[in-house]
Order: C-alpha cells, then structure tokens, then sequence
C-alpha cells in the first residue's frame, strides 16, 4: 500500500474514531451514573446533523449554526431528563429499552414531518473546502482535517472537566458508585441533569461537524447508536477512556476493514467485541471514570 | 372467566376463515405466525430473565434458508427437508451467539444481543448472500408432500392459516410443557434468583444457553413460515426494528406466562394496522402508544384488570 495512501486511512480512522467517542462517551456515562439505558442516544446524533442542516440555511454560516445548535441541544438534553428520563430511573432495563425505543419512533417521525424523509448535504464553509495535497497524487479535504481537530478538543475539554472539576468529581464518583454519592448529599437531580444535557450536546455536535463531510439520511442515528453499543461494550460500561480506547479500535478496525474485506467489513467489529467478551467480558477499562 | 376467554378466542380463530375475508385471514395468519415468535422470545425475557434485543436475527436466518435451499425464486423447496435445515440453522446460530452473549447479563446482555443481530443483518445486507440488500422473491412456496399426494398446499390461503393455527395451537402446547417441567422450573429460579440456584449446584450458564438455543429455534420456525406467507426475504426481517417489535409484542400482552405473547401480537399488529391506515406518520402515534403502555401497564394488557384494581384501591400494605 502507497504511504499516501495509508496515510489518508489513518486519518479517517481517527476521525470516524473520535466521532463515535463523541457519541458513546455521552452513552456510556449515561448509563454509568443514572444506570439508564437510553437507545434513544443516536437520535441525538441525527437531530445534531438535521439541526446543522437547518441552521446552517438559515444562518448561511456552518460555525454559527453548530454553536447555536449546541446551546440548543444542551437545552433539549435538560428538558428531555426532566420531562421524560427522571421517570425512567426505577423502572427495569427492559422498560427502558422500550421506552426509549418508542421515543426513537417519536424523533424520527417529527423529523420527518419537520425536514422530511430526504437525504441532504450540508455545504463545508467556503475557506475550508480546498484539499491539501498528500504524496504526488492524493489529496485530503481540509474541513475532514478540522472535524478530527475539534473532536481532538472537544474530547480535551470533556477530560479536563471530569479530571480537574469539582462537577467533574461528582461525576466520576457517581459513576463508580451512585449509592454513595446520594447518600453524600450531592444534588443528584441537578448532577443527572447536567450529565445528560452533556451528553446530548456531545451527541448532536458530533452530528453536526460531521454533517458535511457525510450527508444527512434519515435513520443515520440508530446506525451509530447500534456502533456506540460495541465501543461501549468494548471499553466497559461508565469508563470515559475505555470508550476513547474503544472508540480509535473500531475506527481503524472498520475502516481499514473497508480496504481489505470490502463486502465483509461490516461484521468485522463484531468479531473483535466478540473476541473482547471472551477475553474480558466486562470490557477494558471497567470502572474508571477517567 | 379466565378458562372461557381462551376458548372463545379459539373458537373466533378456527371460524375466522368462514365469516372473513381473504385479507382477513391473510392478516390472522400472519399475526398467528408473530405470535409464535413472540412466545418464543417470551421463553427468554418473560420466564428466564433474558432480555435480548437480537431475536430477530434467528427469525432472519430461518426466512433466509427458505429462499437459499430452492433451486431458484421459481422452483419450491421441500418442507420435509427446508424447515428442519431452518431451525437447525437458527438453533446453531442461537448456540453460538449464546455461548457468547451469556458470559454477560443486565444492561449488557441487552446491548450485545443487539450487537451481534446487527452483525448477523450485515452479512446478509453488505454481501451478495440472498440478494444483498434488495432480498430475494419466492415465487413458489415449499411443497408438504406425502408420497404423491399434497398434504397442505400452502399457497391457499385458508389451508396456510389453519396449518398456522396447529403451529401456534402446537408451539402453544410445547412450551407449557417445557414450562411445567424441571428444566422450566430452573429457567424460572434463575429468574428469581441466580447466585441461589448455583448455590443449589445449577449450571446456570449452561440452563441459560439451553433456554437461548431452544428460543432461537422456535423463532426460526416462525421466521420459516414468515417466509412462506411473505413470498420474499429482505434483510429488513432480521433487523433490529424487528427484534425490538418482538419485544414490544411480548410486553405488551404480559410477560411469562405465554397467553400474553399471544394477546400482545394481536395487539401490536392490529395497532399498526389501524394507526398506518390513519396517517403516513404513524410512527409517532406507535412511539407514543409504547410509552403510554409501558408507562402505564408494565405487566401488560393480560394484567391490566389488575392494574386497574390496585390502582382503585391500593394495597393496604403498600
């Protein structure tokens, strides 16, 4: 393989890699602290890309429409917890599974009602549409060198909160043991709330900056909700650098799945969690926050 | 009450096809066949504790082997040798995703399922097996051959919806029994209590892969016929809107006891029927009667009346 070439793998690798982070690090500290299974998750992600479609017509700038999307969705994720998942915390995983599973049917009938079953493209911001030349004749888009960058930061920013914060520490100790951090008189409602406002605003970013770079389809986030379950699995449920480790694995395993197997990539990342449950069958890095 | 309603309602199947129509009993048939997939899902979730949200691709693979074992989409395969490869298909399948997923439980079970379904989904979805992504058509249905003489042909439709109430009625009968004997009343204590029955020298892991394996099976059974009355496959039928649809079936009727897989099928379909011939996007109407339903009858519509009750009168205790 042309070093080129090899070169351009590694890169979406890491791209698609981080993008899944993105996702599964909201998935699996939900799940972590308030014990929730929330199918629901990738809806996040495909509302994230809906949204930047919308707003990035109505603003005609991509930048202003992720940050007004953002705000948007950490208010959306207060709200959600609020109105419906605060419900959700007594009841058993099979209720959860379903109830979550009816509110994937809601979101994605009023996005088809709203913006409709078509399958969009969301223009890159005209300074950042160029290529860069790779070796003699390859070239890679500038905007996909900025989506790993900003996931880069973002996914810095998510680290330090949860190393250095005091909101960080609640976080982790709620999620290696949330008897004790109710019992330690932690707001709890206010922590969950904050938690899951972050990770739908991890969620819907993720569906934002990528929209340009892939379209926007209906049913885009059950694909990587489906996706965030291995990574989630694979870096043990509630770890934050289990699902960062996880995430990368799958993104080189797919992709570079993709240039040998073709046809048969799609099954690879199965194979490889299901050589993690006979190894480890509760993922690598269980029960470490950070 | 309780011994009448079943009766009456078997009464109504078997005298379906004389007072109703052909898109009636079409429909029975196909809620006849959800039903025994829904039981055998029930099998898993309801009496063992299972909850697996992958149940669909055994279902799949069954449908899938109907169309690979004919010798074109025009020539029929034959039961006597087509339905026994599908069940041992999906029995294999659900053998080798059991010894895997069951080294798991709880919240990861229920992801890991769905993972593997997906995997299972891909392979026929990515590659050319059985069409690829745009399924197969069959145009003849299986022959049920004795010798010369046709024992059931199952492209009349009467003829087909009563073979599927003998299946239900059968499957039905089956798992009561695997239900009353020792191996039911193990699967149950592990559902009460694990750490208890190892205790009591249970391999539990190996009860468990029993249980999974028998599920998968008889939801290849059901998947088989799906097949037959469908008269085509598509990757759609092993995907994980359908294993979550299984699963919506069988909580909607009541979990364990097997009448309300049955309920909760006719339930769900007929649901679907009316809310899609109301508005294109019914899904909304779907999404928001789950939560409802769930939110409000946990136990589903079998033990609604109790619901009602306790929620007259509280328990005094509570």
């Amino acid at each position: 393989m042309d070093v080129s070439i090899l070169l351009i793998q590694i890169l979406n690798s890491v791209q698609y890699g981080l993008l899944l982070f993105l996702v599964a690090s909201g998935l699996t500290l939900i799940f972590g602290i308030m014990g929730v299974i929330n199918l629901a998750h990738g809806s996040f992600y495909m509302l994230g890309a809906y949204a930047a479609f919308t707003l990035s017509a109505l603003t005609g700038n991509l930048f202003i429409a992720i940050a007004l999307g953002v705000v948007l969705a950490v208010a959306f994720g207060y709200l959600l917890e609020w109105v419906f998942f605060s419900f959700l915390y007594r009841r058993d995983h099979l209720q959860q599974v379903l109830l979550t599973y009816g509110l994937i049917l809601i979101f994605e009938e009023l996005r088809s009602i709203v913006v409709g079953d078509d399958v969009h493209g969301v223009a890159a911001p005209a300074a950042l549409a160029g290529s860069i030349p790779l070796g003699t004749t390859m070239t890679y888009p500038v905007y996909n060198l900025l989506i790993s960058a900003a996931c880069l930061v973002v996914a810095a920013l998510l680290f330090g909160l949860l190393r250095y914060t005091r909101l960080g520490m609640m976080i982790r100790a709620g999620a290696s043991n949330r008897e004790m951090v109710r019992s330690l008189g932690i707001d709890i409602e206010f922590l969950f709330r904050v938690v899951f406002a972050l990770g739908v605003a991890l969620a819907a970013f993720a569906g934002m900056i990528s929209a340009p770079a892939s379209s926007v389809y209906p049913g885009m986030g059950n694909q990587v909700l489906i996706i965030c379950f291995v990574v989630v699995v694979i870096g043990g449920i509630g770890s934050v650098p289990g699902a960062l480790v996880a995430a990368l694995l799958i993104g080189f395993v797919d992709t570079f799945g993709k240039v040998f197997l073709a046809d048969y990539a799609g099954i690879l990342i199965y194979l490889l969690m299901a050589v993690i449950l006979v190894w480890r069958p509760e993922g690598l890095f269980r029960e470490s926050a950070v | 009450m309780r011994r009448v309603l079943p009766l009456l309602a078997l009464l109504a199947l078997a005298a379906l096809p004389a007072i109703a129509g052909k898109f009636y009993v079409e429909l029975v048939a196909k809620i006849m066949i959800m039903a025994v997939f829904a039981m055998s899902l029930d099998l898993l979730v309801g009496v063992t504790g299972l909850v697996s949200l992958g149940h669909a691709a055994f279902f799949g693979l069954a449908s899938y082997v109907v169309a690979l074992a004919a010798p074109d989409s025009y020539t029929a395969a034959n039961l006597w040798t087509s339905l026994p490869l599908a069940i041992a298909a999906s029995a294999l399948l659900a053998f080798a995703i059991g010894a895997l997923v069951l080294r798991t439980r709880g919240v990861y079970f229920i992801m890991v399922t769905l993972a593997f379904s997906q995997m299972v989904y891909f392979v026929f979805h990515d590659t050319k097996i059985g069409g690829g992504s745009d399924g197969t058509y069959l145009y003849a249905k299986p022959e049920a051959k004795l010798g010369d003489w046709t024992l059931v042909d199952f492209g009349d439709s009467t003829q087909f919806y009563y073979t599927m109430l003998g299946l239900l009625i059968l499957t039905f009968a089956f798992l009561r029994l695997v239900l009353a004997s020792r191996f039911g009343h193990a699967l149950a204590g592990i559902r009460s209590n694990e750490q208890r029955m190892r205790a009591l020298g249970f391999n539990t892991y190996a009860y468990k892969l029993a249980a999974f394996t028998l599920a998968g099976a008889i939801a290849g059974l059901a998947g088989y016929f799906a097949a037959v009355q469908f008269g085509f496959v598509n990757p759609e039928m092993l995907s994980w809107h359908q294993s979550a649809n299984v699963l919506l079936m069988v909580i909607l009727g009541g979990l364990g006891n097997l009448f309300g897989a049955i309920v909760g099928a006719f339930a769900f379909i007929l649901l679907q029927d009316l809310f899609s011939s109301l508005t294109k996007h019914w899904l909304l109407l779907m999404g928001g009667f789950v939560i409802l339903v769930v939110m409000l009858l946990p136990g589903g519509l079998t033990r609604a009346g109790e619901a009602w009750r306790t929620w007259r009168m509280p328990a005094r205790d509570a």
